[in-house]
């Protein structure tokens, strides 16, 4: 058994353990509250985003000349996938969630003999996919030292995306992302954002007959980069949202469990302290009695 | 009849204007300034760096636009841009540095002509805003 010496160090090491997963989950639950403002202010955007693009590419007629963003290459051969994870740890299931999602469609593309590029965003993704997909990491991206999310980290992304398209790298491009429902749900999405998935039609999408200035292909060509930095800027949104909320269970979970585990430790020390106590009382009274 | 519509400016980080009372705006537009009033005809047009001009019962306002994407429809105008500041409380220092990295991006000489353009087109504005 444990001396009484060291099981009161270890209370007192579990109990500041306990005081920095509270701290923890205090700054998470902070930081939440705006990286949910935050991803909730972003929705009008991506949604009217979304909303310009589904009426434009109804009024589309030649869907042949259609630009290769929308309708895709013709081809289904090398798919690319961006998984977004969090630069940081200690945020429960957050990550593995993402990676696991990930790792079916992984298999899934290659199990059918596809080619499969992967771009890491935020550096946890990359730590877990290192060692069984490092030959297919065709780039790996952090953004570590911008403190939020903002639009213009979200473009570099799409940047990098549609440079690799129009160099032919790929035909399909996937995103993974945790969605965020609340602070104790976050549902891993996959997302596909070339060719843009236009099967899902708006009830608001008219038949309305547009004025374009300029014509319709320049604005559609124009306006589907800027959509795929939208979606991905969404997606880094409802991500720092997950990653918070995340953390701030994970966070509360760790400090409840160090909170039982005093409460176990100070009753078996207050035991051997009373063993202890008891055995001394017992040594001295044969030792009277002896004499 | 009244002659109001309503506009809706959004920016990737959250919804910057939101006015029912506007009368007219005037936007920059890829070809030219466009002027919308109540009724226009549905129209999805580009933005060239410029000045977004807003008139409304509750007052008028200008606002300078990097770039961006108008819908009008049913006597809804929404704006899409990346970035959109206020001209009465931006300061000259912000307008130097975004003119300066422009003027940077300009003596790049791979950017394409329609870059080019639109470069040309921004420091011109900002330049006459200072």
């Amino acid at each position: 058994m444990a001396s009484l010496d060291d099981l009161k160090k270890r209370i007192s090491s579990v109990k500041s353990t306990q005081k920095i997963t509270k701290a923890m989950k205090m700054v998470a639950a902070a930081k939440l509250r705006r990286a949910q403002e935050s991803a909730e202010k972003g929705r009008p955007y991506s949604d009217k985003m979304n909303n310009i693009i589904l009426n434009l590419s109804n009024g589309i007629s030649d869907i042949e000349n259609a630009p290769k963003l929308l309708s895709g290459t013709g081809e289904d051969k090398v798919h690319l996938c961006v998984v977004m994870t969090s630069d940081r740890g200690l945020c429960g299931g957050f990550n593995t969630n993402i990676i696991k999602k990930a790792k079916q469609y992984f298999q899934k593309v290659l199990d059918e003999g596809k080619n499969l590029k992967i771009i890491t965003v935020g550096t946890k993704g990359y730590d877990q996919l290192k060692r069984l997909y490092g030959d297919n990491i065709i780039e790996r991206i952090s953004f570590k030292d911008s403190k939020n999310v903002n639009y213009f980290d979200a473009d570099k992304v799409g940047k990098i995306v549609i440079e690799k398209f129009e160099k032919k790298e790929f035909d399909v491009c996937t995103i993974f992302y945790n969605q965020f429902k609340n602070v104790i749900t976050q549902i891993p999405q996959e997302q596909q954002i070339i060719p843009l998935n236009t099967s899902e039609k708006d009830e608001n999408s008219s038949e309305d007959n547009y004025e374009f200035e300029p014509e319709e292909d320049e604005i559609l060509s124009n306006l589907l980069p800027k959509n795929i930095s939208t979606q991905i800027f969404k997606a880094m949104l409802e991500n720092s949202a997950s990653e918070q909320g995340s953390r701030m269970s994970a966070m509360d979970n760790a400090t409840r469990n160090a909170g039982e585990m005093v409460d176990k430790l100070t009753i078996e020390y207050n035991r051997s302290r009373q063993a202890a106590i008891t055995k001394e009382l017992i040594e001295i009274i044969s030792g009277a009695e002896s004499l | 009849m009244s002659e109001e519509y309503s506009l809706e400016i959004v920016n990737p980080e959250k919804s910057f204007l939101l006015k029912d009372d506007v009368t007219e705006v005037v936007v920059p537009a890829y070809e030219g300034e466009i002027g919308i009033l109540k009724d226009h005809i549905s129209i999805i047009s580009f933005l060239k760096p410029g000045i977004i001009k807003v008139f409304s019962k509750s007052g008028d306002d200008s606002y300078y636009v990097n770039d961006g994407i108008i819908e009008f429809k049913n006597n809804n105008l929404s704006i899409l841009t990346s970035l959109i500041l206020n001209l009465k409380d931006i300061d000259k220092g912000k307008i130097s540095e975004i003119q300066k990295s422009a003027e940077e991006e300009l003596g790049n000489s791979e950017i394409s002509d329609q870059e080019k353009y639109l470069l040309d087109q921004k420091i011109e504005v900002l330049k006459s805003m200072n």
